[in-house]
């Protein structure tokens, strides 16, 4: 193989360029990740408070909180007393005074701590992870180019992210505290401070968001382009990874439904400084505070299936690796995934079935809703073929596949008594909701997020993550996740209302409190776990077992690419033969043959 | 799991729980069957030495077939649905025993009655705070608004849950069933006070609620 032009002119580069303001796609990827593995401490951190504060209401929190005694007699026993002493004996109001006066949680601060602990899962953790990073770092080097089509845009695409970022944190530290009328941020109660008392919390948490949604315009414009122009000879559309089309949807859908989120955001901008009613009834006139939902989850439910459509993507690449069989079905999964992406934009209405939209609507919304079932059982029983007869090697990055399947089962069954609106009458607003979201979006998109870190690890940086280490982070996140949010659908079906601060204000949730105990328990062991996976990462950069080219003997184009994958990625751009899922294939030596391999062309259809 | 649901306690309510516990009992078994088929791919088809996977690429009857049972599967179940939804949420009984407004404001219910004329704003109304009264066996239609943000009127025990909005009416019935005091959570966030922002539902026997519109309009 010869060096073409490509890698001979390619000189040092300064460290800034290298790593900072970097314009290749896999640093670009690289940085996305570390920066979603940040977030996701921030968010997961969020969580734990209000956690605490839904298990042990109105208690001090541990460490950071006044003693009992303290409490009780003003008298300094702790270290963090004498902190909360000196925080009440200083003149000027401290942050943590008004948001935890003792370390004990107000009811304000609860609400913005839940609100941000979504806004940063969803905005700043699910979506830079799997789109920044894995559609970063895969897209080039799976389809067989040597960048992005834009590098530019790509680097304002990271840095956008970062600016949205620092502009939400931004918003913890302002008089009046973070914005705090939910994720979603239903008008009026986000239209108007005075419904909530937080004045530049919410404007800059939708400030940010504004920016963040450029970041990922540019992103997806960019993605599509690659896609559709840049893929190696031979390399059809057919042949293409199913993590590739998974990742080709999810921009198209960034880019139709981002705009809309936008477009609302520049109004409640409005509504908030100008004086505009978009958003708000008024005895005069005005607007609607239902129009504020209708543009939200006209966003929210493509936003949806774009946080779940690359963990699919991704558990399609490690099922058939690990299994050694080619994928079960693998046309029915590219147009499952178009299915999927197409129903995500005429189901918004099942968020607003009690929300005062016309009843009537119920039943269309309703019956598209649970169509949604048929996509996702032809994706799932096709993971399920796929292991069929297989060979299936239990490595860790399987183990995350097998995971996300059997956790993306539940995540779905449950979506089906909530499409359903009788039920939904009931379960609408309670924890079922969040027991559900959690098993899509932790038990699906982040177990496949944990599969992919380890899988392409050794492309990423040439050395494997830590086996033992992953396998025990694997083990204790699974079961600590199950503990958390299983007992959630449990609380639903008790009618435990989602955002209240302290259900023990409630008589019919008076059974619940050792339950709560439980889930605050299981969320803390699952935070803690996830610390394990960071030391591994950042341990495994320098001190991991150094890897060969292609560990897991993979058909895809990544592996072709050396490791560690010089700028520009190929020598010469490799040639695609057949599709990616080569594997086992009768009368053949070796039980895989990479796409790129040009003997027993066109021995098999790849598609 | 679903002897964690409340008490039913109204006329509609046992239709929504059937419904119920047919999903449930649906996706239990649909999740036991792709659990186990799972369970046993996972130890049958472990990787063995001197073992090859089989070489299958798909199978378009198989997925006919699942493409079809689960379409079907789907479609039934809509077709239980759209009465119950209906009837709830827009098929009104005509000639209501009780007619109240209820009007959700940070962070309390008021509940206003019409008082024997029967039209709201005239002087014999009744204003109570976080108190609704309803007869047992009878229609009752609540006029459901709200003087600021949105507010949920849920009602656990009767299977009832409709957003308030400003400056819009929204009708919400039931008829209540058993005679008690159910609590009146709101079920959308509304502010710093959602939590705890509570009503009670008084559901009296005839006599007793004779009695206590006795009491109030002489």
């Amino acid at each position: 193989m010869h060096d073409n032009e490509h890698t001979e002119h390619h000189h040092e580069e300064s460290f800034i360029r290298k790593y900072i303001f970097s314009l290749d796609h896999k640093t670009i990827g690289k940085q996305f990740l570390i920066y979603g593995l940040i977030m996701f401490f921030v968010g997961g951190g969020l969580a734990l408070l209000f956690r605490w504060q839904l298990a042990y209401p109105d208690q001090p929190l541990p460490i950071i909180g006044a003693s009992q005694q303290y409490l009780d007699e003003g008298e300094v026993v702790t270290g963090a007393d004498r902190m909360w002493e000196r925080i009440y004996d200083s003149d000027k109001e401290e942050w943590l005074e008004v948001s935890m006066p003792s370390g004990v949680i107000t009811p304000e601060f609860y609400n913005m701590l839940f609100t941000m602990h979504a806004t940063i899962m969803v905005f700043f953790v699910v979506v830079p992870i799997l789109v920044g990073a894995f559609g970063n770092f895969l897209i080039p080097l799976m389809i067989g180019t040597r960048d992005m089509a834009f590098p530019i845009l790509n680097m304002l695409s990271f840095w956008l992210a970062v600016l949205a970022a620092i502009v939400m944190a931004i918003g913890f530290f302002v008089p009046g505290g973070h914005a705090a009328a939910g994720w979603t941020g239903y008008a009026p109660l986000s239209a108007d401070p005075q419904w909530t008392g937080v004045e530049w919390g919410q404007n800059l948490w939708a400030i940010s968001l504004l920016i963040q949604g450029f970041s990922s315009l540019v992103g997806s414009i960019n993605y599509i382009t690659t896609i559709i122009n840049m893929r190696a000879p031979g390399m059809t559309f057919f042949r293409m990874p199913l993590v590739i089309w998974s990742l080709f949807i999810v921009a198209i859908l960034l880019l139709l439904a981002f705009p809309v989120l936008s477009s609302a955001l520049a109004l409640l901008i409005f509504d908030r400084l100008a004086g505009t009613t978009f958003f708000s009834a008024t005895a005069e006139g005005g607007g609607d505070p239902l129009l504020w939902q209708h543009l939200f989850w006209f966003f929210g439910h493509p936003e949806v299936y774009i946080l779940i459509l690359p963990g699919m993507g991704i558990a399609s690449e490690l099922i058939p690796v690990f299994s050694r069989k080619p994928i079960f079905g693998y046309r029915s999964m590219v147009y499952a995934m178009i299915a999927i992406a197409f129903l995500g934009w005429i189901v918004w209405g099942h968020h607003m079935f009690q929300s005062g939209m016309r009843p009537g609507m119920g039943n269309f919304f309703m019956t598209t809703t649970m169509l949604i079932a048929v996509p996702s059982a032809i994706k799932t029983f096709n993971w399920l073929g796929t292991m069929f007869r297989g060979s299936i090697r239990f490595t860790t990055p399987m183990l995350h596949g097998i995971a996300f399947v059997s956790m993306f089962v539940i995540g779905g069954l449950s979506g089906i008594y909530m499409a359903n609106t009788p039920v939904d009458i009931y379960i609408h607003d309670t924890y079922y909701i969040v027991a559900h979201i959690h098993y899509v979006v932790f038990g699906g998109s982040l177990f496949a997020i944990f599969g992919g870190i380890i899988f392409w690890f050794p492309k990423m940086y040439g050395r494997y993550m830590n086996d033992a280490l992953s396998k025990i982070h694997f083990w204790l996140t699974f079961i600590a996740f199950n503990c958390t949010f299983f007992p959630m659908h449990i609380l639903g079906v008790g009618g435990h209302l989602r955002r209240i601060a302290n259900p023990q204000q409630y008589e019919y949730l008076q059974v619940f409190e050792g339950m709560n105990i439980f889930i605050t328990m299981s969320a803390f062991t699952l935070g803690f776990a996830q610390l394990i996976l960071v030391f591994n990462y950042f341990w495994s950069m320098y001190k991991g077992k150094v890897a060969e080219q292609n560990p897991w003997h993979v058909n895809t184009l990544e592996w072709e690419a050396p490791t560690p994958v010089p700028h520009g990625n190929f020598g010469q751009i490799p040639t695609v033969y057949r599709g990616p899922y080569e594997y086992s294939v009768p009368g053949e030596e070796s039980d895989w043959i990479p796409q790129a391999q040009p003997e027993h062309a066109p021995a098999t259809s790849g598609d | 799991m679903l002897q964690w649901l409340p008490e039913n306690v109204s006329t509609f309510g046992q239709g929504v729980d059937n419904l119920f516990h047919a999903i449930y009992y649906l996706t239990l078994v649909v999740f036991i069957l792709v659990m186990g088929t799972l369970i046993v791919f996972l130890i049958k088809y472990r990787h063995q030495e001197g073992k090859k996977a089989d070489y299958i690429e798909g199978s378009t009857t198989l997925e006919i077939v699942w493409t079809a049972a689960t379409t079907v599967i789907v479609f039934v179940l809509a077709m239980f649905s759209y009465p119950q939804w209906n009837n709830i949420k827009s098929q009104f009984p005509e000639n209501p025993d009780v007619v109240v407004q209820v009007s959700g404001k940070q962070f309390n219910w008021d509940m206003t009655y019409p008082g024997p004329d029967n039209e709201f704003g005239t002087d014999d109304d009744l204003e109570l705070e976080n108190e609704l009264h309803v007869p047992i066996n009878a229609v009752v239609h609540i006029r459901l608004t709200s003087e600021d943000v949105i507010h949920s009127f849920f009602l656990p025990h009767l299977r009832v849950k409709q957003d308030a909005l400003p400056n819009r009416f929204i009708n919400v019935w039931f008829e209540a069933t058993k005679a008690g005091r159910y609590e009146i959570p709101c079920a959308e966030l509304c502010g710093f006070g959602h939590s705890g922002m509570l009503g009670y539902l008084n559901v009296h026997a005839q006599a007793d609620y004779d009695a206590w519109v006795q009491e109030r309009w002489p």
